[in-house]
């Protein structure tokens, strides 16, 4: 065996065909005819455990002990079960609990684990041993064989020679999977269309605005300067939404739908750093505005409001939205304003919405414009 | 060498019974040729192989985690009014999900430590097979006959990341609500039928009553499936190419050198299985993961400051954060959402490239033979190179994900982070990829000049003649093979064809070949060591 170990270090693997030195190019690989030799395997050299028996005995015990300590870590870990109950609730009895089921189980694996390769290591023969590759190819008459079952089977059916036969088969496994593939049309609705359903949020005229999430209303007195409101719809909460009807939930179905679009950031700002586009002066009240919170990037809800800069950050990937310029992008990856709600005052001082937003809120898809 | 299991039965009682089994069971399975087969098959030692070991194994200690989660968790968005012990969520309107997940928590003796081995048995899966391929690469396992099993690897990673991010969506808390408002995003921006598919995947609106049910399908159905047939695929390719062992004295292509399957293999391999599982259950009881209980319920309107996915999908996230400012268009009536396209344009063509690399390298070095030693890194300068280039890219697109709490953590401003990571994108695998092949020439230099003139001694020595020389200290045959046993390629000379003409393709080809071997140390030959030893 070391023998044949020692034979051409080189990278000329044997060929499949050993009657035939056709061996696989090497491309552009430099065979060198002066290239150092393979010295062989470097003789054996013994472990402690192999010279001493005294060591030997002594790594038997440690292996021993090892999955004796497993044992000890399992019957530990289901001790630990039993005797640090969670039933309280409380949050310490949870942590220890955890950590003292897990640290049993730890101690079961590693030890049992350990011990096996260290087993494995010190006492088991390590003498090396050395297999012989067999090329991955098969050999010719192997090949040979395979092709001829591919003739002869060729031969029998006529898959070659009824070429009309051959291509309506094919034709016919192409178009079986097509009604399989139209049955997934029924993974969403069929009486809806989603590009109308991104156009209408559950603003409508007249709908208050209300504090997200307990649903009470903002008077617009009680918006000072610098403060920033997270804002739904006065109907958007678990009670009232059961009894609206599909146009007044702004087409969704469900809830948490509903909010999706809805989500809206209210600020007031002093009314000399508002620059306003003259066709929304009418969209804001007493310097205070509305704006979509859902980011126009890929919709996260756009959540930070830094008061000195007027600045909107989205936590997500970092576009900035400028208040004071109309909510227009000043970094980040976002390309759109966020869509701004038209508000004004009721009777009562409440703020309420002018009408929905004139445009799709949220991320942009395909057909947007439409 | 190789015990076959009809041995003659030994004197004492239980080798007889032994042997009595071993004899029923073969009359009946035949097993015996297996054994015979498999049971010494040689395999080579090195600590490098383990990496694609803790892959497998932390993949079975997810299934076995798994497997007690789904006995707990109900895949389902019903809401429900959490009622369990967990005080600051009593009371709050929650997915079942979600409720199902606080209970497992909360309410399952183990459950939180099944969750937390879960988790991080996860996060070592995808960082193990990472590692893995990485080691696969840049000692160059994936050369002939070995192409195939490297897709089949990359398949296994893809499936890994889909698992990853389906099973973070599951418990319907904050986090992976807005994971899935990203994904929802993503897939509006695929133009002509983005918003379609958003509107079948949720079931509707985002985020809609489905789509937890049908991410549980995916995640403990389909793709732990996929996985399963992609592994045993995997290993069959092992079992019938024989493991690559790295280059050394008595190590030939036409050889395996190591130990057998059994005992010593199985004692090893089998014990560090219980490693793993021990590291991962270790770390599970000290450090919990994954606190969804702090986050709260899916609601699209929190605040979520500072939100990171987990480490394997970090890249994309990054990638969308690097997207320079303003990049959509609307032509013809449609919206070209190029801030989105893009990152998904690049990240394809990068992991494609990753995917198809073997038979890249193998058409620029035209090397048709078979391939089972590995190639030491330093050996292969451009491939080591273009690899370091890869993982630094790769490697600045996550970092891009931790843009923000770079920021914050290093008193730093976040616009500046964002515009050095789209500074570094670009510079920085340039600037890896000339470090590495310097210093892997460096380092080629170093052994040959080693394996020519042995080791410094430090000893000057005068000579009868008044010169000083140094003594050097040679090397022993072993270590000299180590240092010179490798192949160099030489670059692609042009020459025309049959025809007297140039292709296309041989330009293109030689130019590669050019790239990849201009700059190379060519082992020395027994004549050049003959003369350099002094």
């Amino acid at each position: 065996m070391a023998e044949e170990a020692k034979n051409s270090g080189g990278d000329a693997v044997v060929a499949a065909q050993s009657h035939d030195v056709d061996v696989a190019s090497a491309g552009t690989a430099v065979i060198s005819s002066d290239a150092v030799q393979n010295p062989g395997l470097p003789p054996h050299r013994k472990r402690v455990t192999d010279l001493d028996p005294q060591k030997a005995k002594r790594q038997e015990r440690v292996v021993y002990s090892l999955f004796y300590i497993s044992i000890a870590g399992s019957l530990g870990a289901v001790l630990a079960y039993m005797f640090f109950p969670i039933e309280t609730g409380e949050m310490m009895a949870i942590r220890l609990h955890t950590l003292f089921v897990g640290l049993g189980m730890a101690l079961a694996l590693l030890a049992v684990g350990i011990g096996a390769v260290h087993w494995g290591k010190a006492l088991m023969a390590d003498h090396e041993s050395i297999d012989m590759r067999h090329p991955v190819p098969s050999d010719e008459e192997t090949m040979q064989a395979a092709a001829d079952v591919f003739t002869v089977s060729n031969e029998e059916s006529g898959f070659s020679r009824r070429s009309l036969v051959r291509n309506s088969l094919l034709g016919a496994l192409i178009a079986f999977p097509l009604p399989g593939i139209t049955l997934l049309r029924g993974l969403a609705p069929q009486d809806q269309d989603p590009v109308e359903l991104a156009k209408h949020t559950m603003w409508t005229k007249g709908m208050r605005l209300a504090r997200d999430p307990s649903g009470v209303p903002i008077k617009a007195s009680e918006v000072t300067i610098g403060s920033a409101f997270h804002v739904i719809p006065e109907t958007l909460n678990h009670h009232d939404f059961e009894h609206l009807n599909a146009e007044e939930r702004g087409g969704s179905e469900n809830f948490l739908d509903a909010k999706a679009k809805a989500i809206v950031l209210l600020m007031r700002l002093d009314q000399s750093e508002l620059n306003e586009l003259p066709e929304r002066e009418s969209w804001s009240y007493d310097g205070i505005v509305a704006y979509s919170k859902v980011c126009t990037h890929v919709g996260c809800p756009v959540a930070l409001y830094e008061q000195h800069t007027h600045h909107l950050l989205c936590p997500c990937h970092q576009s900035q939205f400028d208040v004071s310029e109309h909510a227009k992008v000043i970094f980040g990856p976002a390309k759109r304003p966020l869509p701004q709600l038209p508000i004004t005052v009721d009777e009562e001082g409440y703020l309420v919405a002018q009408s929905d937003f004139h445009e799709p809120v949220g991320p942009s898809y395909w057909e947007r414009l439409k | 060498m190789s015990s076959t299991v009809t041995e003659t039965p030994a004197k004492n009682g239980s080798s007889r019974f032994t042997s009595a089994a071993a004899t029923y069971i073969d009359d009946r399975t035949k097993i015996g040729g297996v054994v015979k087969e498999f049971g010494r098959k040689v395999f080579p030692d090195h600590w490098s192989f383990l990496l694609g070991e803790v892959a497998l194994y932390s993949f079975i200690v997810i299934l076995l985690s798994g497997t007690f989660l789904t006995l707990f968790f109900q895949a389902s968005m019903v809401e429900t009014v959490y009622t369990g012990p967990y005080v600051p969520m009593k009371g709050i309107e929650m997915s079942a999900a979600m409720a199902s997940t606080l209970d497992i928590s909360f309410s399952v003796r183990g459950g939180l430590l099944m969750r937390q081995v879960h988790h991080w048995a996860a996060l070592l899966f995808v960082a193990s097979i990472g590692l893995h391929m990485l080691r696969i690469f840049f000692t160059g396992a994936f050369r002939k006959p070995r192409e195939l099993n490297w897709v089949i690897g990359f398949v296994l990673f893809i499936l890994a990341m889909a698992e990853g991010f389906t099973g973070y969506s599951l418990p319907d808390d904050v986090l992976s609500g807005n994971g899935l408002r990203i994904i929802d995003g993503i897939v509006k921006a695929i133009p002509v039928v983005g918003t379609f598919f958003s509107f079948l995947f949720f079931g509707g609106e985002f985020p809609g009553t489905d789509i937890v049910g049908r991410l549980y399908m995916l995640h403990i159905m389909l793709l732990p499936a996929l996985v399963i047939l992609f592994v045993a695929l995997h290993l069959a390719f092992v079992v019938i190419h024989k493991h690559t062992q790295y280059p050394g004295p008595g190590k030939t292509q036409q050889n395996v050198v190591g130990f057998p399957v059994l005992p010593v293999y199985a004692a090893k391999a089998g014990g560090f299985f219980f490693i793993v599982f021990g590291v991962i259950v270790l770390i599970a009881s000290i450090f919990g993961i994954n606190a969804i209980w702090a986050y709260g319920p899916y609601d699209p309107s929190p605040v979520s400051a500072g939100t990171q996915p987990d480490w394997y999908i970090g890249f994309a996230d990054g990638m969308l954060r690097l997207v320079p400012p303003g990049l959509e268009t609307e032509w013809f009536g449609y919206t070209w959402s190029w801030n989105m396209l893009l990152p998904l344009i690049i990240i394809g063509i990068f992991i494609v490239i990753v995917m198809i690399y073997p038979f890249i390298e193998a058409w620029v070095t035209g090397d048709k033979r078979e391939h089972h030693l590995l190639d030491r890194p330093r050996n292969a300068p451009t491939r080591t190179a273009i690899g370091a280039a890869g993982v630094t890219f790769y490697a600045v697109m996550w970092a891009g994900a931790s843009s923000d709490i770079m920021a914050t953590h290093f008193q730093l401003s976040m616009e500046g982070v964002i515009h050095a990571l789209q500074a570094l994108l670009f510079l920085g695998p340039i600037i890896a990829y000339f470090l590495a092949k310097r210093i892997c020439l460096g380092l080629q230099k170093k052994d040959r000049a080693i394996a020519l003139h042995g080791y410094e001694s430090g000893r000057i020595v005068q000579l009868p003649g008044g010169e000083f020389v140094e003594v050097h200290k040679p090397l022993e045959s072993y270590e000299q093979w180590e240092l010179v046993s490798y192949h160099d390629y030489a670059p692609l000379m042009l020459r025309p064809d049959d025809n007297g003409r140039i292709s296309f393709g041989q330009r293109l080809r030689a130019g590669f070949s050019r790239w990849f071997f201009e700059d190379r140390i060519v082992p020395p030959t027994k004549g050049e060591i003959e003369q350099g030893d002094h």
